[in-house]
């Protein structure tokens, strides 16, 4: 066997028969919405973690407003579907939150892109606030005792002592919801934001091809939470401290 | 007694698949005195709802001409661009009647009936104050759509404005208000007849020359189009055009006179 015909035979004709990789308009458009939900994922779980850890923090401090404006916050974003919350910042705010153009059109302030970002971050920053919490209680109340016998300001022990432990054991949980958060990235699809389910159906329904582009949707979801899970774990491990925990 | 009871089950459900696999979908629709056909509910006034929520318009009408021709019940079940032949290939429903345009591509999955029943073409509904003049205009700007429409790819590369495609129309008309997109890329038929029978659109405009007229198929599962089921919805479709039904109906639904439904009343007369 000469070297082109065991290239040939290695070569996989189904891969380079798909339509995302032969038809170069659709690998653009597919390459693009690839990035789209990459960017989706990660500004959102970063915003989420944000939001996450000064909610958690707001909910442990003294003032009563706070703790309140903290659990309705919490209680409304994890009582109501993404999908809904999604189509009222979209459809319901976006409205309201416009300026008039030049022609004396109305032109949106926050772009379809801001709102998936916004709706996500809050959504799943919510969850977050709920999962920090349970690692903060989880803190022994000694150490915090042990540290305020150290002179240590709350703030201090918030930042240093409670955030990094609590971090800790929270880190499952969190896992848990980041994944989550990269899979619920797809209901943007539902405000026209060009992530990878939107092409995908673009394409399908151009070229009705809805059996192929579902394989490739999975498989490029299962490779995108794939690189978080790992990520993730990595964390945790590096993370660990010997003898605390597990 | 109860090992009886189970031969004689089994044979019956024997009897019955094989019986479903030979019998054509005519004879099934009419041995089960029904008929399922997908329509429009958001394309007035093609397929619609009414404000006591029934559905109504052309395409029910003939959807009910259908079912009276056939001796049947009218069972409707509302689809999208983006689901119908789906649901027809799956057995959901029966036929489709939904404004669904007839091509190459689409002749591979589904059957498509022949006479075509109307045609439309691609046009965009936009505000006047976006004053767009020709099609070169659209080149990067954001435009709403349908998602599955057919016109999507081919407007897309041939003049590059950014399509922001929604599931259904009232979210476009509500993304096109709130300044979202500078237009709507539709079938000039939905666009005229709105602009001519709805307020809320006094200050938009239909201001492209039509392009790249299609025809409209109702459709039947592929397997069934050279059958009797396909058979007997060609002679259907013929005789709308034949005897005129499908011009009154137009004009009683309010739309305004086809030249398409014109020429082949002339063709079959």
């Amino acid at each position: 066997m000469d070297s082109t015909s065991l290239i040939e035979w290695l070569r996989p004709d189904w891969f380079f028969d798909l339509a995302v990789v032969s038809d170069e308009y659709n690998r653009g458009r597919y390459l693009a919405g690839l990035w789209m939900t990459i960017q989706l994922s990660v500004i959102s779980i970063v915003l989420s973690l944000i939001v996450g850890a000064v909610g958690a923090a707001a909910q442990g401090a003294q003032s009563r407003t706070l703790r309140a404006l903290v659990g309705f916050f919490v209680a409304f974003f994890r009582n109501t579907p993404p999908l809904v919350q999604l189509y009222f910042f979209y459809f319901a705010i976006g409205t309201v939150l416009q300026i008039t153009g030049d022609n004396g059109r109305p032109v949106p302030l926050v772009s379809n892109f801001g709102w998936a970002i916004i709706s996500l971050s809050l959504f799943a920053g919510a969850l977050n606030v709920e999962i920090f919490r349970a690692g903060i209680e989880a803190v022994p109340k000694s150490t915090v005792e042990a540290a305020e016998a150290l002179g240590y300001k709350r703030l201090q022990i918030y930042k240093d002592i409670v955030l990094p432990l609590a971090v800790r054991i929270s880190l499952p949980a969190l896992g848990t919801n980041l994944v989550n958060l990269v899979k619920t990235t797809t209901l943007a699809y539902a405000i026209a934001v060009p992530e990878l389910l939107y092409v995908a159906a673009q394409i399908w329904s151009e070229d009705l091809n809805v059996q192929e582009m579902m394989n490739v949707l999975l498989l490029s979801y299962v490779a995108i939470v794939g690189v978080l899970v790992w990520v993730l774990h990595h964390w945790e491990k590096k993370l660990r401290i010997p003898g605390y925990g597990r | 007694m109860g090992r009886f009871m189970t031969t004689t089950l089994a044979s019956a459900a024997l009897a019955l698949v094989c019986g479903q696999a030979q019998a054509d979908q005519l004879e099934d629709i009419k041995a089960d005195g029904e008929i399922v056909v997908g329509v429009k509910q958001d394309y007035k006034p093609w397929g619609y709802l009414t404000s006591d929520g029934e559905l109504a318009g052309l395409e029910i009408d003939l959807a009910r001409d259908v079912a009276e021709r056939l001796g049947v019940e009218l069972e409707l079940v509302p689809v999208v661009a983006s689901n119908r032949m789906q649901f027809l290939s799956q057995g959901r429903i029966d036929l489709i009647i939904a404004t669904m345009g007839d091509n190459e591509d689409r002749r591979k999955i589904v059957g498509m009936i022949q006479p075509n029943y109307y045609a439309g073409g691609t046009n965009v509904l936009a505000p006047k104050s976006v004053e767009l003049e020709e099609w070169a205009d659209l080149d990067g700007r954001d435009v709403c759509a349908l998602q599955g429409s057919y016109y999507n790819k081919r407007v897309t590369q041939l003049y590059g404005p950014n399509l922001v495609a929604f599931a259904g129309i009232p979210e476009v008309t509500s993304a096109l208000q709130n300044g979202n997109c500078v237009a709507f890329l539709y079938d000039n038929t939905w666009i005229e007849s709105q602009i001519a029978s709805d307020e809320q659109w006094a200050d938009y405009e239909m201001p492209f020359e039509t392009e790249d007229p299609q025809a409209w198929s109702i459709a039947v599962p592929l397997e069934e189009l050279d059958g009797p089921y396909g058979q007997k919805m060609s002679e259907i479709v013929t005789d709308w055009h034949k005897t005129g039904f499908l011009i009154e109906r137009n004009e009683a639904n309010g739309i305004a006179a086809s030249p398409f439904l014109q020429e082949m009343h002339e063709k079959f007369k």
